[in-house]
Order: structure tokens, then C-alpha cells, then sequence
């Protein structure tokens, strides 16, 4: 048995080497700012907080008599609420922020969905289409932001997030949110501009801004540019995002799966040619 | 050859329908503890099945928008995958091998690994949200191509066809199907290559399902290597399963089995706990080089380390000495409870992957509901009648009719 043993070894470590071979082959990062991508800049020094994107959203996705809940004071987006606002208490005061999909640039939702149902828009949205959904929830599980939301009380789920108004944007209009914000703190354009304007403001008021345009490369970069006053954990956002796209993190995974498919039935059968004379051997004990 | 039952030889004297309807009325008795106690739990199970399907997912679980995979993916799925993987080792060592003395145990193994899968997929089902759009996936309208969850689903899938094949030879006997039964014997190598190849890929493909969530499983459980480690332990998970169900249908079936494999079986257990012992060493190896890599010790002096201990030194490390003990003194008893150990070391690693150490910042934690706990029992359950329904029938556990012998 001492040669099967060997060659069970064999094949257990080709196999390891073809799962760490496609490790190394990480992510060409496929694209990153290739198309332009259309982008929301949210500034929260000018944001005031009326809550207003959060009515005209409701409305824009068919919930026209939305009513915010007054508890919790932290809220979260769920199955109804596509974006919400919170106040968070900051070393500079009171300061509100809005929350919805960050729509990234390579976005691990899309990556993780076996259906195609989400979708990363050459227009720049990641978007939910309901015909492709299977409600495996598998979205739920890769989104490092916790966007996606499911319909648990529904025997025909729909998985809920922000899809920045893919049909206004389509016909040339500017999403809900940001076309109706009084005080300008959405500004809606390429995600290039936005990103140019976002840097002037703060080198032109370096006080006023704290220096960092969250979503520039949070997750590999997403379309939903944040300013704020204060250091970015202060407004409750997640700063250990990796700056690095999260679809990179199976990449090395699924591109040695092609390879192992086709050596490991060789190996195998090589194996069996070898060991096939010894009809009579047994194990040793 | 057995005494009790030798239905294959009779056939040829009654039409084939009538031959199936005596097959299908119960054999043995059916007041057994075990009948009296999973029967009202199937029941039971099914009105809760069919209340998920009239109110929602939400209506019999617990899951949130946070934890949105819960039991019956954390247990049915990526655990009880790891637990029918010596379905593919013990192919590994009878066909590839040639390692002629597993042969007795393999038929019992490949059909536990079939019905296991079979009865996961349908659990799955049960958890997709919108299961008719399953169709998308197979037919092929929509490939996410790029998708772990994707590729591990048709692993799964073309595995499930795979284990059929293997096993499809038991079943031509049992019909008396002589012509099929050489076509289904020559396809089988292919199906057994294969299959190991599919396995592999879909053990470690369910590791890899979790490496997008790096944000939301604590660090001593989550790092890029977790598709190595759950194919590793999968190898011992299933054999750990082998020797169990082995000795529990030593007890339930010995009226299906040879007289002489019987007295074999020993010989079988020790084979198994040396390649169990093997793999955990091998397992352990990578956990500690991991360990170093991430420099894991600075979560070790906290509950969740304390916790990760437990499931290392107690489940891991332990049974993997008593293995290699039992071995060297042949020690039946220390070989099934390692293998006892060994699952529940399993369990714990895929629930604290999927679940427990899931989004473990929370304060609002996930406990399954008794509803899915009572669903996940009534699809064991039933796995395990349909199981001794075909144990009772076919070629399974004693050699097939003379007219197979030899050819597969
Ligand atoms: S934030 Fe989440 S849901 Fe939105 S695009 Fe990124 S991964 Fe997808
Ligand atoms: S729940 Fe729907 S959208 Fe999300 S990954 Fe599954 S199939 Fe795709």
C-alpha cells in the first residue's frame, strides 16, 4: 500500500496547489474608472437634516404615504425604506447622514448573485431585477455595507436597496434624492467631477472638511462620494472597509476552479492505471 | 448470502408491478422508538413547510436583515455537506485506490451521500425566497459565471448525478435488470472521476461562499484559506460519518448484511481512523500555519478564543490522537467515539462560520426558531426512512444476485 499511500498524498497536494496557484492570480482590476460611471456627491457640512430625500425616495419607488418613525433615533434602511438619514452626535456637533446602496465600482453583491439579478449598470447604479431573482440571499451575505434587503413576510420576496433611480437616470434625469435637495448637499454627476470637486472643497475650506473623500477607494470605489467634518467613524460609517474591491476576494478561488476540473480527473485516472494490477493488495496493518 | 430476503432472484416470476407495489408495503416493524418518536416530528415539519410557503420565510424564522442565512443553510447545507463527503473518499480509495477491502462499505456510503444531497437541495429550496427562479440557473438564461455561490451549485448539482450513477448498479440488481445493469457498471467510472473532481471543487467552493463576508466572521474564523480548510476537513468529517453510520446500521441491519462482512468490519474501522488521523493532522497543520500567518494570538485571551480552543484542542486535536491511538491498539470503542467527537468538532466549525461567529459585533444575536429546528429534524428524518426503505430492498449492505457478482 506503500505507493497508493504516496500517490493519495500526490494528488491530495496537486490539488492544494491548484487552489493556491489561483490564489496568487489575483484580480485584474478589471476597469476601475473605464466607463464613467455616474456618482452622487453627499456633502453632510451642508446637509441640514430635514429628511426630505427620504419622502421624495418613497415616493420615486411607490410608497407615496411614508411616514418616518420617530424610534429608533438610530434608524437602519430595510424592505420599505430604500435611504434614511441619521443624526450622530460628533466632536462637532450635531451632524446628520444620509445612508443608501454605495453603489461600488465593482460591487460584491453583483459578484456573489448566481442569477445575474444584481446588476452593475454601465450608467454607473447597481440595480435589482426582480424576473432573475431566486431569493437565495446571497447578496445580503457578500455586501460588505449590508445594503440588501429582503422581504421576509412576503411569499414572493423582493430584495429592497437604493437603485438611484435607474429609470430617471435612463432618460437623462437626475435621481430623486439629489434633484430635490434644497440646500444642494447631493450633487449628482460623473463620478470623475465629483470626485475633482469633492478635493476642491476641501482644499479650499480645509477647516470645514475633514480630509478624506469616503467611497473614493473604499471597496474597490463606489459612486457615493461622502464629505463630512468630522473623521468618518465619527458618522457611524465602517472604516475598516478594505480599499480594495471585495469581488478580488474570491477571484483567486473561482479562477482555479477551470484548472482543477480538468488535471484532477487526469490525475485521477493515472492514479487508477497505476494501482489497477493490484487486484490483490490489501492495506497494510 | 443473507437468509432473510432475496427478492432480486424472485422477480422474474411476478409482473413488474405487482413486484413494486409488494415493495413498496413497509418491512420490519413499525412501532419502533424510533418510528413513534420522528413521525409526529415529520408531521409536524410539513404543516410548518407548507406555513413557510403560505406566509413567508419570516413567518417560521428567525432570520433579520443582519443574518440573513440561518439553520437550515448553516446545518442542512454547509455543514451536512462536509458530512457526506466519505461518499467521494472512500470512491477515492475503492476505485482509484483499488483498495479492495472498503468495497463492503461502499455502496451503504455512496447512498447515504445521495440521499444527503438530494434532501439538502431540498432544504435549500425551502430557504430560497423565490424557488421558482431556480430555473434561471439551470437553464442557463442568466450565468453569473462569476459567482462562488454559482459554480457550487452546479458542483452540487452535476455531484448529485454523479452519486446516482455510482449507485445506480444497486438498483438494476434489486430490478433484475441485467442489460441495464452493464451499461450503468460501465459508466461509472466516468461518473466516479468525475465525481471526485466535483467534489472537491464544491467542498472547498462552500469555504469560499463566506470569503466575501470578511468583514462580518470574527478573524480567528474567517481568512482567505477557508476553501482549503473546509475541503481538508472535509475528508475526515465524512469518514468520521462512515464509522458512525457504519456502526448504527451494524446494530439496525444486520438482518441485510453478509455474515462475513460483518466479522470484516473491524478491520474496516481501524483502515478508516488511520486515513481520519492523517487528514486531521493535516488540518491541524494548516490551522496553526493560518494561526501564524494572520497573527491570530492577540484574540485568543477572549470569549471568542477561548470558544475557537474548544473547538481546535477538544474537537480537533483530541479526537485526532485518539484515532492515531486507536490504530496502534486497534481499539474499536476509541475510534467510534473519536468519530463521534470529530463531527461534533465539524458542526462547530461550519455553525461558527455560518452562524455563531457570524456578525459576532452584534448585540442582536440569531437563535434559530423551534420551527426551523423542527424542519430541519423532519428532513433527517425523512432521509433516514427513505434510506432504510431502499437498505430493506436493495443490494445495498449484502452483496448483489450472482449475476452481478464480479462485473462491478
Ligand atoms: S453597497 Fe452593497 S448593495 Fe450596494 S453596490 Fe455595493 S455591494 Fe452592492
Ligand atoms: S437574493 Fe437574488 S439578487 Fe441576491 S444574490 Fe440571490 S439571486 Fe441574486
Amino acid at each position: 500500500m506503500t505507493l497508493s499511500r504516496r500517490t493519495f498524498l500526490k494528488a491530495m497536494g496537486a490539488t492544494a496547489v491548484a487552489l493556491s496557484v489561483g490564489k496568487e492570480a489575483t484580480a485584474q482590476t478589471s476597469g476601475e474608472e473605464k466607463p464613467e460611471f455616474m456618482a452622487i456627491l453627499y456633502d453632510s457640512t451642508k446637509c441640514v437634516g430635514c429628511l426630505g430625500c427620504e419622502y421624495d425616495c418613497a415616493e420615486a419607488h411607490g410608497n407615496p404615504d411614508y411616514e418616518i418613525p420617530i424610534d429608533p433615533p438610530m434608524r437602519k434602511t430595510d424592505d420599505k425604506q430604500r435611504t434614511i438619514v441619521n443624526h450622530y452626535e460628533t466632536s462637532k456637533g450635531r451632524i446628520p447622514r444620509k445612508m443608501q446602496c454605495m453603489h461600488c465600482n465593482q460591487p460584491a453583491c453583483d459578484a456573489a448573485c448566481l442569477t445575474q439579478a444584481m446588476h452593475k449598470c454601465p450608467e454607473g447604479p447597481v440595480i435589482w431585477r426582480e424576473d432573475k431573482c431566486m431569493g437565495c440571499r446571497y447578496c445580503m451575505i457578500s455586501c460588505p455595507f449590508d445594503i440588501p434587503k429582503f422581504e421576509y413576510g412576503s411569499t414572493n420576496p423582493q430584495i429592497v436597496k437604493c437603485d438611484m433611480c435607474i429609470d430617471r437616470i435612463r432618460e437623462g434625469e437626475t435621481p430623486a434624492c439629489a434633484y430635490n435637495c434644497p440646500e444642494e448637499a447631493l450633487v449628482y454627476g460623473k463620478r470623475s467631477d465629483l470626485i475633482r470637486e469633492a478635493r476642491r472643497r476641501i482644499v479650499e475650506e480645509p477647516d470645514r472638511y475633514y480630509d478624506h473623500i469616503y467611497g473614493e477607494h473604499e471597496a474597490g470605489g463606489t459612486s457615493w462620494l461622502y464629505l463630512s467634518p468630522v473623521p468618518f467613524n465619527e458618522l457611524g460609517f465602517n472604516v475598516n472597509i478594505q480599499k480594495s474591491s471585495y469581488p478580488a476576494l474570491t477571484k483567486g478561488f473561482i479562477s482555479s476552479i477551470a484548472p482543477v476540473d480538468i488535471l484532477l480527473p487526469a490525475v485521477l485516472l493515472g492514479i487508477y492505471e497505476a494501482t489497477k494490477s493490484n487486484n490483490t493488495k490489501e492495506e497494510d496493518q | 448470502m443473507s437468509k432473510t430476503i432475496n427478492v432480486a432472484e424472485s422477480v422474474p416470476n411476478q409482473g413488474f408491478f405487482q413486484f413494486l407495489l409488494e415493495e413498496l408495503k413497509p418491512k420490519g416493524k413499525i412501532f419502533t422508538p424510533f418510528n413513534i418518536i420522528s413521525f409526529p416530528i415529520i408531521i409536524l415539519g410539513l404543516v410548518i413547510i407548507y406555513l413557510r410557503f403560505k406566509n413567508g420565510i419570516g413567518s417560521v424564522t428567525n432570520l433579520t436583515q443582519e443574518v440573513p442565512w440561518g439553520l437550515w443553510i448553516g446545518f442542512d447545507v454547509v455543514t451536512g455537506v462536509a458530512f457526506a463527503g466519505g461518499a467521494y473518499v472512500l470512491v477515492f480509495m475503492v476505485n482509484i485506490l483499488n483498495l479492495k477491502k472498503y468495497k463492503p462499505i461502499l455502496r451503504i456510503t455512496v447512498l447515504n451521500g445521495f440521499l444527503a444531497y438530494l434532501f439538502y437541495s431540498a432544504a435549500l429550496l425551502l430557504d430560497l425566497g423565490r424557488p421558482l427562479n431556480v430555473v434561471n440557473v439551470v437553464i442557463g438564461n442568466n450565468y453569473g459565471v462569476s459567482s462562488v455561490l454559482f459554480l457550487v451549485g452546479w458542483h452540487f448539482l452535476l455531484y448529485m448525478l454523479a452519486l446516482f450513477i455510482e449507485f445506480s448498479p444497486a438498483v438494476a440488481e434489486w430490478l433484475n435488470a441485467k442489460k441495464a445493469h452493464r451499461f450503468l457498471t460501465a459508466i461509472s467510472m466516468g461518473a466516479v472521476i468525475f465525481g471526485i473532481t466535483l467534489s472537491v471543487l464544491h467542498q472547498s467552493g462552500i469555504g469560499a461562499l463566506f470569503l466575501m463576508a470578511k468583514d462580518k466572521i470574527h478573524p480567528l474564523w474567517y481568512n482567505s484559506y477557508l476553501p482549503l480548510l473546509f475541503v481538508v476537513s472535509s475528508v475526515f468529517a465524512g469518514i468520521s460519518m462512515v464509522i458512525l453510520e457504519g456502526s448504527i446500521s451494524h446494530k439496525v441491519f444486520t438482518d441485510y448484511m453478509d455474515k462475513t462482512d460483518n466479522k470484516h468490519h473491524n478491520s474496516i474501522l481501524v483502515g478508516l481512523s488511520k486515513i481520519c488521523a492523517l487528514g486531521m493532522f493535516v488540518y491541524m497543520a494548516l490551522l496553526v500555519l493560518v494561526f501564524i500567518h494572520e497573527k491570530n494570538w492577540v484574540h485568543i485571551n477572549s470569549p471568542y478564543g477561548y470558544w475557537f480552543l474548544v473547538e481546535v484542542i477538544g474537537f480537533v486535536m483530541v479526537p485526532m490522537l485518539m484515532f492515531a491511538y486507536a490504530y496502534r491498539s486497534h481499539n474499536t470503542l476509541i475510534i467510534k467515539i473519536a468519530a463521534i467527537m470529530t463531527l461534533i468538532g465539524i458542526l462547530l466549525n461550519r455553525m461558527n462560520i455560518s452562524i455563531i461567529c457570524y456578525r459576532w459585533e452584534d448585540t442582536e444575536r440569531y437563535v434559530p426558531s423551534w420551527q426551523e429546528f423542527i424542519v430541519t429534524l423532519t428532513i433527517v428524518f425523512i432521509e433516514i426512512w427513505v434510506l432504510r426503505w431502499i437498505v430493506r430492498r436493495m443490494p445495498v449492505l449484502r452483496s448483489g444476485p450472482k449475476w452481478a457478482a464480479g462485473s462491478h
